[in-house]
């Protein structure tokens, strides 16, 4: 894991100009990726009489309260309960799949380099025009449009092809003597898998799981038409904008980005540590 | 029979009959017959590419026989897996089970049998003890060194109790003092065990060094079958002579010879066969130097001699010089087709 060829600076190499000039152009992509966000949080914590501009009129936690108190923020809690939940289904639903996916893609067969694009050009379809087909299939048939299942399904044609390319990245590192000396001492191929593969892509599959998770969470644009008529997180929040402007809007938006922030650390954290412990450098 | 069909008194270990590996159009392993007697050390060597290591997975049942039939103890194994074929393998890099400390890395077949943790556990620390791991159980191989990275590999291996020991360049990842004290390692755990190793590499020093049956190969066939020595003294032809190295390939009037660089010598040609030629260089080697000796027309030769009588008459590169030889000394080669 630790890149061979990485190689600390010595200090008395001296730099190229282009360095400054990519550092610098670095620096304001930083800014312009950061920037906006930081406002957000900043201005979340706006004083009880402030606005949703600068400047700030002193410090409080009002706007987190007002989340809370029942009105017109009531919905916001359930949402984010059921985008949560969708997000834990997508998630499980993509590693099942791309996982056995991956597998079963490291063999050529017939028919699997159509079976790829397929799958991939699904990345590539206007994300809401998908939903507005969804929603329209669904119409066609005379099912109920629901979170559970259209709307599952259009975030699924988006985690879905993400997965796949995750795991094929994936096995792409992974050495196949593992499985080799697996067969070799004695495994059947449900103990191979179970004892040998799994845990050695367990970081991996980790790490698919989170994407789809966050894609989910925040996912809008396919779910808008397809959602029926309870809310995901994003889709509340959205419809929060047009009708009301309060710096409550930033107490979410400071809310939700915590969340995803703890989730993702949680799963890094756990990921690193697996990790340092297999230590997985052959030379050791 | 024994409980597993398979014969006590066989003749052979290792049966090869006319196996055959294709990938595709291309032929990797191309009718390839050998008989491996019992406990012997079976050196497969070759360049890169010559089918060598092909041929060991087929032994262990990795890779699909295309042609032909493997016999281990007299038995024909070409369609069974690996687990019932008795073989073990040891792999190139190891293949230790990063997420698994070393413990479970060599119970693991146990495991996989089912025997109860404390039973495989109390067995594979046995086998830890034997190559002086015991108190690295707990490790994850990670943490070892490539040394003990590769014991733990062996120990893992030698837990099956396997019939065949199959080694695939076992001794490549490790640094050159280590190479030569697990050399020996192998050769003793062999005797020890006393069943067959086949151990797969590409440097002649280490086949010479173990090997009881040196498999030379090249494009897919074998060249030359044999102990060492009968192969060091008389090479089937001059692939496997330029192979193993130490030899002149030369032409006397009968034909192709090759004469052991080390019973070449320089000087005055008198009478007998002798080729002139130009000092290339002079490597120091420490007990003998080397005099490398390029010749017009054709590829350049060697002569090894002791310390003491180089420097009794010393050469630069540069000087003329000339080969010489004893007819006596001459190995005859079949002209190439």
């Amino acid at each position: 894991m630790i890149g061979g060829g990485a190689r600390s600076r010595d200090p008395r190499e001296k730099r190229p100009w282009t360095f400054y000039a990519l550092a610098t152009l670095m620096g304001v992509f930083l800014l312009f990726l950061y920037g906006p966000m930081f406002v957000i949080y900043l201005l979340s914590f706006q004083g009880p009489n402030g606005g949703v501009t600068f400047p700030m009129v002193g410090v409080s936690t009002v706007w987190f309260e007002d989340i809370l108190k029942p009105g017109q923020m009531a919905n916001i809690p359930v949402a984010f309960g059921r985008s949560i939940l969708l997000a834990a289904i997508v998630s499980t639903i993509t590693v099942l799949v791309s996982v056995a996916a991956g597998l079963g893609f490291r063999r050529r067969f017939r028919g699997s380099g159509i079976l790829f694009y397929l799958a991939v050009a699904s990345l590539v379809m206007p994300s809401l025009l998908v939903g507005f087909g969804i929603g329209l299939g669904f119409q066609l048939f005379g099912w109920k449009a629901d979170l559970f299942s259209s709307a599952l399904a259009a975030q699924l044609t988006w985690t879905l092809p993400f997965g796949l390319f995750a795991m094929f990245a994936v096995f792409n590192r992974f050495n196949r003597a593992y499985e080799e000396a697996a067969t070799d001492l004695g495994a059947n191929a449900w103990q191979r898998l179970r004892w040998v593969t799994l845990p050695i892509l367990l970081p991996g599959i980790l790490g698919v799981a989170m994407g789809a998770f966050t894609l989910s969470y925040d996912e809008y644009a396919r779910t808008t038409l397809v959602a029926g008529n309870r809310n995901t997180l994003p889709l509340e929040i959205y419809a929060l904008i047009s009708s009301s402007t309060s710096p409550t809007l930033f107490a979410i938006g400071t809310l939700t980005t915590t969340v995803s922030f703890l989730v993702i650390g949680a799963t890094l954290a756990f990921v690193f540590r697996l990790q340092r412990r297999r230590a997985l450098a052959r030379h050791g | 029979m024994d409980s597993n069909g398979f014969r006590p008194e066989h003749r052979f270990d290792v049966e090869l009959v006319a196996v055959t590996k294709r990938y595709g159009g291309t032929v990797a392993v191309d009718g390839v017959s050998l008989r491996i007697p019992r406990a012997t050390y079976c050196c497969l060597l070759g360049p890169s590419g010559c089918g060598k290591t092909s041929t060991l997975r087929m032994i262990a049942g990795h890779e699909v026989i295309s042609e032909g039939d493997v016999l281990i103890h007299d038995v024909n194994v070409t369609d069974l897996p690996p687990v019932q074929r008795g073989t073990a393998m040891m792999f190139q890099s190891y293949a230790l089970f990063p997420h698994l400390n070393c413990l479970d890395n060599v119970a693991f077949s146990l495991k996989a049998r089912g025997v109860p943790k404390p039973e495989r556990h109390r067995r594979a620390r046995d086998y830890l003890a034997r190559v002086h791991l015991q108190d690295y159980a707990e490790r994850l191989p990670g943490q070892l060194s490539g040394g003990q990275q590769q014991r733990v590999a062996l120990a893992r291996a030698l837990i099956t109790e396997p019939r065949i020991l199959l080694l695939d360049e076992p001794l490549s990842a490790l640094d050159p003092f280590l190479r030569g004290q697990v050399r020996e390692e192998l050769k003793r755990l062999q005797r020890e065990l006393g069943i067959t190793f086949i151990h797969v590499t590409h440097s002649q020093d280490e086949a010479m060094a173990l090997a009881d049956l040196m498999v030379i190969m090249e494009a897919g066939r074998i060249r030359q079958a044999g102990p060492p020595r009968e192969i060091f003294e008389r090479p089937a032809d001059a692939f496997v002579a330029r192979f193993i190295g130490g030899h002149n390939i030369l032409r006397d009037g009968a034909g192709t010879i090759a004469v052991r660089a080390d019973r070449c010598r320089l000087g005055i040609p008198e009478a007998g066969p002798h080729i002139r030629g130009r000092v290339a260089a002079v490597e120091y080697q420490g007990s003998s130097v080397r005099v490398a000796l390029a010749v017009d027309g054709g590829p350049p030769l060697s002569v090894v001699m002791p310390d003491d009588r180089f420097f009794a008459g010393p050469v630069q590169p540069g000087e003329e010089a000339a080969l010489t030889w004893s007819t006596r000394d001459a190995h005859a080669l079949p002209d190439p087709a």
